[in-house]
């Protein structure tokens, strides 16, 4: 009782400082990060990805990171159950997900406990929670927010709580539906962005419905500003400068899609899997209306074997898979690999071994990238280190499949599938696409593995071009492809094989130095860790440090010229997301100490004495923490 | 004047397709390394003649295999072949036949291939009722690895991973496809009966969706006294007729007295018929032309061109562009 009179003055108070707002002069950031985080199902990422495209339309940098519960629908008010976006909104270019989180707002008390658990929180930083929860019908509810509320408060949080609930349902019959639009209607007051851009954004998202859905989005979202304007004794601006190109704005997976799109692809063979399937879901509307199918097959080996028999029989197919289903396709892979049929394969990496962490990041299945498949199967793998270079890599990649008539496998990871950042718009170009499928006759006397002796290339022969039959098979076979009972074709065409990789490297440019060819450290990375690590450079660069970065796109074949650059510095080390022993454990030395994946191969290759660091918590590495390996790294 | 001679010359051509004769050797490749007296040679020699006398053009004729003895096959064709890796030839032969429809495809496949190892694509296969003509090449042994009990193995065959026979009771390949949704056609043949063998693969050939051809065929080698009974008494095999399907030559007729009428739309006879293990059941069990095909029905009726593929390109890039000011949708 006395806490619903308590409420009512509240609501008055709402409407009271409307009129008597004092414009409060916004506080200039040069980046910020904040996150919406609610229960699944309650919108937080919908209101995290139109605050990034608001952003980025102001012409700021963003890079929105999706927070996703491992569930379907965890039970409500779940520390494990955070649903929602985390958005870096900075001045300039952003390149990754950036350290800590400098304001929260929070739907539920215990989503923000997860959060604070995984230290995913600056401290002290700024809390907006909703406090529906302060007055809840269940007193174990409401013990447990003021538990949590206090508890905040007293480390040091700055908790401000909002009565985010009990605004809406003054105006709608189910708050559950449009809440996100009044945080975001805050949230664009917070940053001082503009409120027409939120309106698009809703007329966008919603449009298509009908527009009574249309207009209540954008009366919460209105009230949100209004509310904040009036109760909130901060602002901030993050000064931007619009880009002059149209910007794209899409997650990695999106950008994977598009680039099988642009590559002309006509088919997608596919077996559901986190977190590899919604470039498939993008695709499958995408092809109904562009010509073209995605195959969901009854398994991940049928899937790679479907995708084999079409790219056999002339076009080129790609497979997007993440680590159990890249298993799964091994002997299938290696079988491309024998009959040299060109064929893309994606492996959106997440947590492994086994089942794993499913939504989660991790650069754990380089070695099985390069080395998987029984006996010597090489082939090409790529790793895209940013969005815009996840759509360029699918098309290099079915070009290289079909020009060295190998297997290309392409690496990104949870991170990048899910995470948004805005790059050029691409123009297309039909140099990007394939070839039609060859059907001209074949010379007489031609044979199916003409192999060259130097680059080990033969043109392949395609089902349609007359006198070009022959049976294509996974045994050992010789130019006819006959199957090979000699010991020494065997070998002869396993070098044949092996040269192809070589061939493709001469084409390589040497990768580019970030920072000074010579210093005293350089840190050497791969795949979605390429923002974190230039900026960790850029960031000790200007404190004086001599230290820079190599990223590497191709890692089998390697570029040419990366000795040369390693050679460069006195100290080297990779940064990686995959596990690699502790040097401080106790029973662990230089004689059984496991390495990064990366360093083993970079140490193998080089014969230099690589470290690594690596840190495997689902999660991207931040800058922050990489500064703080590389200065410890100098010092030793 | 050029013209005209450009126009001769594609009359001439176009004559020469309709006229295209091709012999048996047109087909033959290699000298098969099956065992005397192996089925696989049956089949061969049906699949051989099919082609000679449907006049298929060798460059647009694909066998794809799985592994064992059975996926030997394509290399004794001299059409396009695929000889891939064990249980995956249907998978594959989707593949080839989703890109390019143009494109007749025979997948051989045998019943360690099929019913083992490639158990859940097989079950898939038929659901997809892709236009595939495929032959099981059903020894009900494994060869290659050299004599172990199949799925297909009868209850109590003494082999090298079962000494003292094995344990379970056979997996019928017939019931199981009868089973499956969108089953279109399901035939028996028997490699001693090689007038049915080739009327079977013929029919098959003609059928327009999966044909699942199963045929029983002797291993001269592991197995060679298995198919005795069934051979040496002709009353244990149940001839199949029907005007939809095929009818027993008064020759055949003289020696396979055990015939009855079928029709081949009548899917829960044909089941009977199936579960039948006592007589070996030869011609077309089941036959429905009026089910889907799934290339069909996942065909796009968009020819993708680089027009179309820069068109569709932009469109999806629209939805996610954010325009510098006053530029908005100027990008071509």
């Amino acid at each position: 009782m006395n806490q619903m009179t308590k409420q009512k003055p509240a609501k008055k108070a709402v409407q009271k400082p409307k009129a008597a707002t004092s414009v409060k002069a916004p506080v200039r950031l040069k980046e910020h990060i904040v996150e919406i985080i609610s229960d699944s199902g309650e919108g937080a990422q919908k209101c995290g990805q139109s605050l990034g495209a608001i952003a980025a339309q102001m012409g700021n940098g963003i890079w929105t990171t999706e927070i996703i519960p491992a569930e379907i629908r965890p039970p409500a008010r779940s520390v494990a159950g955070a649903s929602g976006n985390r958005i870096r909104i900075g001045s300039g270019y952003i390149t990754n997900g950036g350290d800590e989180t400098d304001m929260v707002v929070a739907f539920n008390e215990q989503v923000l406990l997860g959060r604070v658990r995984a230290k995913e929180l600056k401290p002290g930083c700024t809390i907006l929670l909703e406090d529906m929860w302060r007055t809840h019908a269940d007193p174990k509810i409401v013990a447990s927010y003021i538990e949590t509320h206090d508890a905040l408060v007293k480390a040091g949080y700055k908790v401000i709580e909002i009565p985010m609930e009990r605004e809406c349902r003054t105006m709608v019959a189910d708050p559950r539906r449009g809440k996100n639009m009044y945080a975001l209607g805050m949230l664009c007051y917070i940053y001082s962005l503009e409120l027409k851009l939120a309106v698009d954004q809703i007329v966008l998202a919603f449009g298509k419905k009908d527009q009574s859905v249309v207009d209540s989005n954008i009366m919460l979202l209105e009230a949100g500003h209004k509310w904040a304007a009036a109760n909130l004794d901060f602002c901030y601006s993050i000064p931007a400068v619009r880009s002059t190109e149209p910007q794209l704005v899409v997650n990695g997976n999106t950008s994977l899609a598009l680039g099988v799109l642009a590559s002309g692809m006509e088919i997608c063979a596919m077996y559901p899997i986190t977190p590899a399937t919604s470039a498939s879901h993008y695709l499958s509307e995408v092809f109904e209306k562009v010509g073209g199918m995605v195959h969901q097959a009854e398994d991940e080996i049928a899937a790679c074997a479907f995708a084999i028999g079409a790219s056999y029989a002339g076009k080129c197919t790609v497979t997007i898979t993440s680590g159990p289903g890249y298993s799964l396709k091994q002997e299938a892979i290696g079988l491309a690999v024998m009959g040299e049929i060109p064929l893309v394969v994606v492996n959106v990496q997440r947590g492994g071994p086994s089942t794993g962490q499913p939504t989660k990041m991790e650069q754990g299945d380089l070695m099985t990238a390069i080395f998987g498949s029984h006996g010597d199967a090489p082939k090409v793998v790529m790793a895209p280190g940013t969005i815009e270079e996840c759509f360029y890599s699918i098309i290099t990649a079915r070009k290289i499949a079909e020009t060295f008539n190998m297997v290309v496998v392409v690496l990104t990871d949870a991170a990048l599938a899910t995470s948004q950042q805005p790059f050029p718009r691409p123009q297309f170009n039909e140099s990007w696409m394939a070839p039609p499928v060859d059907q001209s006759p074949v010379p007489a006397g031609a044979k199916p593995y003409d192999w060259d002796d130097t680059t080990g290339l033969a043109r392949r022969f395609i089902p349609g071009q007359p006198g070009g039959m022959h049976t294509l098979t996974g045994l050992a076979h010789d130019r006819d492809s006959h199957v090979a009972y000699d010991a020494e074709i065997n070998e002869q065409t396993l070098r044949f094989r092996s040269l192809k990789l070589a061939a493709l490297q001469k084409t390589l440019k040497a990768p580019k130095v970030f920072g000074d060819p010579k210093g005293d450290l350089l840190v050497v990375g791969w795949g979605s860790t390429k923002g974190a690590i230039e900026e960790a450079v850029e960031m000790l660069r200007a404190e004086g440090k001599k230290v820079s970065s190599l990223h590497l796109q191709f890692l089998q074949p390697m570029a040419p010229g990366i000795k040369e650059i390693l050679q460069g510095f006195k100290k080297v080390m990779t940064v990686e997301s995959n596990w690699s022993d502790r040097p401080d454990d106790k029973i662990i030395d230089e004689s059984n100490r496991r390495y990064s994946s990366m360093a083993i191969l970079l140490r193998s290759r080089f014969l230099i004495d690589i470290d690594c660091f690596s840190e495997v918590k689902g999660q991207p590495i931040k800058p922050g923490t990489i500064r703080r390996v590389m200065l410890e790294k100098l010092k030793k | 004047m050029n013209m005209m001679s450009d126009m001769n010359s594609a009359t001439a051509c176009l004559l020469q397709m309709t006229d295209e004769h091709f012999q048996l050797e047109d087909y033959q490749s290699g000298v098969p390394r099956w065992c005397t007296g192996c089925g696989d040679n049956a089949i061969l020699a049906a699949v051989q003649r099919l082609c000679r006398d449907e006049a298929l053009r060798p460059e647009k004729t694909v066998f794809v295999s799985g592994i064992g003895c059975s996926s030997r096959f394509p290399h004794y064709m001299k059409t396009y072949g695929f000889h891939g890796i064990h249980g995956r030839a249907l998978p594959v032969a989707e593949g080839v036949k989703m890109a390019r429809p143009d494109l007749t495809v025979f997948v051989n496949t045998g019943d360690g291939d099929c019913t083992s190892i490639g158990a859940a694509h097989w079950i898939h296969a038929i659901r997809y009722n892709m236009n595939l003509t495929v032959f099981l090449h059903d020894n009900q042994i494994y060869g290659l690895t050299k004599k172990q009990a199949s799925p297909t193995s009868p209850i109590g065959t003494k082999s090298n991973t079962t000494p003292r026979g094995s344990y379970l009771e056979a997996l019928n390949p017939l019931t199981v496809t009868l089973g499956v949704q969108n089953v279109s056609f399901v035939a028996q043949a028997a490699d001693w009966i090689p007038e049915v063998l080739f009327d079977i693969v013929k029919a098959a050939y003609h059928h327009r969706g999966l044909s699942f051809v199963r045929i029983i065929q002797r291993c001269p080698e592991w197995l060679p006294k298995a198919l005795d009974p069934w051979m040496h008494d002709p009353n244990k095999v149940l001839l199949l007729n029907h005007a939809n399907g095929l009818q027993a030559s008064a020759g055949l007729s003289r020696v396979y007295k055990n015939q009855i009428e079928h029709d081949p739309l009548n899917i829960d006879r044909a089941r009977e018929i199936a579960s039948d293990t006592e007589t070996i059941p030869v011609g077309i069990l089941y036959n429905n032309p009026a089910v889907p095909c799934y290339e069909d029905l996942r065909q796009s009726d968009k020819l993708r061109t680089a027009d179309l593929t820069r068109a569709g390109l932009n469109a999806e890039l629209d939805k996610y562009t954010v325009w510098p000011q006053g530029a908005e949708q100027k990008v071509a």
